[in-house]
């Protein structure tokens, strides 16, 4: 058992490379994200696990990366906000489709929520109806928006991702 | 208008960092060196704290520094204030008790910070403070604000008998009791106007910086009023002197108010970090910022109108309790006096109003402005005494309110406000047409058929914006002046900068102001910045709150681009060897009024910095202007929002089915940005009707401490918003805006509850109004099952 001040080392993939850090045992995924891999698009809101700012693909599917411990996620596969599109090349059809259609207003959940949103397409595919949306929107709070943005750009991000060549699993 | 220009539905420039993830919220940002802070807070509503053993926590890995009130008062650091002096009836002013951002001798919150552990991790600050070891003496405490002044309730400040804060006033009390008195109908209404956390999703953070060296603080801040935020620190707390304090505020995820004040964290981050001298950085875990936020709204009223007999209002009473916690917080005072009872006259032409206001301490957290800030209670009481007094008269409720609109303009209500321009018939009509008013009954008998009451809800607002004419909130007592700023920087290349004193947190202004450039210059929006949250960039400005930044911020950048314009003048007639009467500026186009000689705005910006044409004798170069502009009145957003609702009466559970808002907001610089601030206040109205609440048990335990717990609407308890718009120029600013930032908020909470009431058939119906509560009003107004 690691008592305090001892640090354990973790290697994983994020957004396609190969990442390795020596972290305290509590270290959450989001920490090791932010703190030691400055990657600060994914954020956090709460320290329930019901706002979903912090949400990230693990192994292909969304989760909270607020609940997770860096260490239990040895050797998996992690994409982020900041690796959902090639760097140098356009934006992922999702996050065209929240600027066109204002589905953000301070950004703070918004990273949270195109991921979430692009997982919803994995596995809802890419006609999703207002209802769907919202239901599954259950585990992200927006204050901004009244959500009503958020929904018209889900549903508009989905259908665009139809023959975009982007997938749920990023841009590979 | 051009593409990019003032009414164009602009993409937002900032929205290319926000959707990659590549934005710079407070949290994002590391200082060499730095720091982490974690408080140790009160676990009690009230208690003296009897010591403070620090030994065992500073001895803890890590720990830099553990410190305390007694600290903090050895230091000489001043107590943070409330900037708005209140007097009550009798001329006193009011009790403001003394807030030090380290609780020194005694706690009078849940939450109240009492000491702060800084170390080199997180983890090992948390730890530390966990150890830090307080000895209290628990005290009786008081959380219910009707309780407060009650004999034998607990005295929290020695300054304030009765824990009352003042005993304030507004109208005449005869003229309204005389008009009660001959009135045919009076309508009479108790009112809980539910207390609410704000709940930004970006929690509050601030990093302090000493820089030994110059003797210079920076701190980084989620703050809506940076250069508030550094007035009060160095006029008041007695931090540093203003010209060595920078205070930042970089990206800020979200603030409807709570990020206007000025908290003890960020005061204790500078503080401390001269200290220590290292950078100190705090975030706030949201559990913390439910118990540490200024929360809003937790007023106690009992409101009566009185009709005629044509069913004209003739007169409004109003009696109010207001819960401000424990302590002042920067603007609380302000909120139930002169931003509440201000608007109880509503849209209606009421010849009589009269309001008592008692404020009173709690042992909870602050209250302050919170999205609205007392123009959400004043719509709240009006809006649900029209309805329940039309219901009483057997009156159709939108016909009730249109016999008593105002109708011309401008208009002197009895409550200090002139009404300067609004068509209150018009967005009624146009609201109940896109909702399809008509159908209701045919809509009513449907739902029935599959067992639900159906409801339908008005609520017709008003609400004063554009914060705010100096010299008349002065008269009011507010400390400051609400006026802003802004400049242009023309670069000789002809981009342009704008600086401006409002700060954004959502609302878009790196696209909007750019907009009104745009339009001015005929630049494209590409070529234009807009600079703001940092103290050391924009000399000063008021920051963004009370719908202001359109109407009071987008002025002064007006005022700014006339002179930037008169100036660019005077070069173009050196640059084109003609008079400078004679020289139009159009399309982003010098010309020579009567010939073809013309100069592209590139040219001129370039020729006004070689300064090759034109002497210094003649005409400074450069191209850089600034303006300050006052208002000379509030501006009156009005609208009208329709809620339809089906209630299962088996459960109680409401479902909102149809929403409907036409709002005169003025000129709009970009529609599809008013639209997400309607929609975002409107859930945050349905949030305070149905589901929000913050709720302290008697001992002053916060009982709503996390998003378990207290209820945030969610995405699937909104229906799709149908929103459009009315439109009256407002008179008393150059481009004719009104504001539009609270207008949701203010309007739905009465709509939302009318619709309700309606639908079960019952009068009164507290917020907020969960299943639990629908479903125990439906039991006892005995309404039979709908099918």
């Amino acid at each position: 058992m690691a008592t305090a001040g001892d640090t354990v080392a973790v290697s994983l993939t994020v957004n396609g490379k190969p990442v390795s850090a020596n972290v305290d045992p509590r270290t959450l995924l989001v920490q090791l994200l932010r703190e030691n891999l400055r990657l600060t698009g994914t954020h956090v809101g709460c320290d329930t696990s019901q706002c979903g700012a912090c949400v990230v693909h693990v192994n292909g599917k969304a989760i909270k990366s607020c609940t997770v411990l860096a260490l239990q996620i040895e050797g998996a596969d992690v994409l982020t906000i900041e690796g959902l599109a090639p760097a140098d090349g356009p934006l992922h059809p999702m996050q065209e489709a929240f600027r066109e259609n204002h589905g953000l207003q301070c950004g703070y959940c918004t990273p949270g929520m195109i991921m979430t949103a692009v997982d919803l397409v994995r596995r809802k595919g890419n006609e999703l109806d207002d209802r769907t949306i919202r239901e599954e929107l259950e585990g992200n709070i927006c204050r901004c928006t009244g959500y009503h943005n958020i929904v018209k750009a889900i549903a508009a991000g989905a259908r665009a991702m139809r023959g975009s060549g982007a997938t749920s699993q990023a841009a590979e | 208008m051009s593409g990019t220009g003032i009414g164009a539905a602009v993409r937002r420039k900032e929205d290319q960092r926000f959707i990659t993830g590549k934005g710079h919220y407070t949290d994002d940002i590391n200082r060499p060196g730095q720091v982490f802070a974690y408080f140790v807070r009160s676990p009690h509503a009230h208690a003296t704290i009897k010591s403070i053993d620090a030994k065992a926590a500073s001895a803890m890995p890590g720990v830099v520094a553990v410190l305390t009130g007694v600290e903090l008062a050895n230091d000489k650091i001043g107590n943070l204030i409330c900037g708005w002096m209140i007097h009550s009836k009798d001329g006193t002013p009011m009790k403001m008790a003394a807030h030090p951002a380290l609780a020194n001798g005694k706690a009078c919150h849940v939450g109240d910070p009492v000491a702060v552990a800084l170390a080199e991790t997180l983890p090992q600050a948390r730890d530390a403070a966990e150890k830090v070891k307080v000895d209290y003496a628990v005290l009786p405490a008081v959380a219910n604000p009707a309780a407060a002044q009650k004999p034998g309730a607990p005295q929290i400040h020695d300054i304030a008998p009765n824990n009352t804060i003042y005993q304030w006033h507004l109208g005449d009390a005869k003229a309204v009791e005389a008009a009660f008195k001959s009135a045919k109908h009076v309508t009479k209404l108790d009112i809980v106007n539910n207390r609410l956390v704000p709940n930004a999703i970006e929690p509050r953070a601030a990093i302090g910086d000493y820089d030994s060296g110059t003797g210079a603080f920076t701190l980084w801040n989620t703050t809506q009023n940076p250069h508030v935020a550094r007035l009060v620190i160095a006029a008041f707390v007695g931090m540093a002197p203003e010209h060595k304090l920078r205070v930042i505020a970089p990206d800020v995820g979200g603030g409807f108010g709570s990020k206007i004040f000025i908290y003890p964290e960020e005061v204790v981050a500078l503080w401390s970090s001269k200290r220590v001298d290292r950078p100190v950085k705090w975030v706030c875990d949201r559990s913390e910022a439910f118990l540490a936020d200024a929360h809003g709204r937790d007023h106690v009223t009992h409101a009566e109108m009185a009709f005629d007999a044509d069913g004209r209002i003739v007169a409004l009473r109003a009696k109010t309790i207001a819960n401000l916690g424990a302590y002042m917080s920067t603007f609380s005072s302000s909120v139930p006096t002169y931003l509440y009872a201000t608007l109880l006259s509503g849209q209606y032409d009421i010849p009589h109003i009269y309001c008592e206001v008692d404020a009173v301490y709690t042992n909870t957290g602050p209250v302050d402005a919170y999205r609205g800030a007392g123009r959400p209670e004043a719509t709240f009481v009006v809006e649900r005494l029209v309805e329940v007094g039309a219901r009483e008269m057997g009156l159709d409720p939108a016909e009730l309110r249109r016999k008593n609109f105002v109708q011309k303009f401008p208009h002197q209500t009895p409550v200090i406000m002139s009404y300067d321009a609004g068509d209150y018939n018009a967005s009624l009509k146009k609201a109940m047409e896109l909702a399809d008013y008509k159908g209701f009954g045919k809509r009513k008998r449907e739902s029935a058929r599959h067992g639900k009451l159906r409801g339908i809800g008005l609520s017709t607002y008003i609400e004063a914006c554009g914060i705010a004419p100096s010299q008349a909130v002065g008269s009011l007592g507010c400390g400051v002046g609400l006026w802003e700023s802004a400049e242009v920087r023309v670069n000789p290349t002809g981009s342009v900068e704008v600086l401006t004193g409002t700060h954004a947190h959502g609302q878009g202004h790196e696209t909007t102001f750019a907009q009104v450039v745009s339009e001015r210059l005929g630049i494209p929006i590409d070529n234009i910045s807009v600079v703001h949250g940092d103290t050391d960039k924009v000399q000063f400005g008021m920051g963004t709150y009370g719908s202001r930044s359109g109407a009071v911020g987008m002025s002064a950048l007006v005022k700014a681009l006339d002179k930037v314009e008169a100036k660019a003048k005077k070069v173009a007639a050196h640059l084109l060897e003609a008079a400078e009467g004679d020289i139009e500026f159009k399309d982003g186009k010098f010309s020579v009024a009567g010939t073809d000689k013309s100069a592209a705005w590139g040219d001129v910006s370039l020729n006004a910095y070689i300064a090759h044409k034109f002497s210094g004798a003649e005409l400074e170069p450069g191209l850089k202007e600034g303006a300050f502009y006052d208002p000379t009145n509030f501006t009156f957003p009005a609208g009208c929002h329709i809620c339809e609702v089906e209630v299962d009466t088996d459960t109680g559970n409401t479902e909102i089915v149809a929403w409907t808002a036409v709002d005169d907001f003025g000129v709009v610089v970009n529609p599809m940005i008013v639209e997400g601030q309607v929609h975002g206040g409107i859930a945050q109205g349905v949030g305070q009707a149905l589901c929000e609440g913050a709720v302290y048990d008697k001992d002053g335990q916060l009982v709503t401490g996390s998003f378990m717990d207290y209820a945030m609407p969610r995405a699937n308890f909104l229906p799709t918003l149908k929103v459009d718009t009315t439109m009256t120029r407002c008179p008393s600013n150059p481009l004719g805006i009104k504001g539009c930032g609270e207008a949701g908020a203010i309007a739905a909470p009465a709509a939302v509850i009318n619709a309700i009431t309606d639908a079960i058939g019952t009068e009164n119906l507290a917020m907020p109004a969960t299943p639990a509560t629908v479903w125990a009003a439906i039991q006892k107004s005995g309404m039979p099952r709908a099918a």
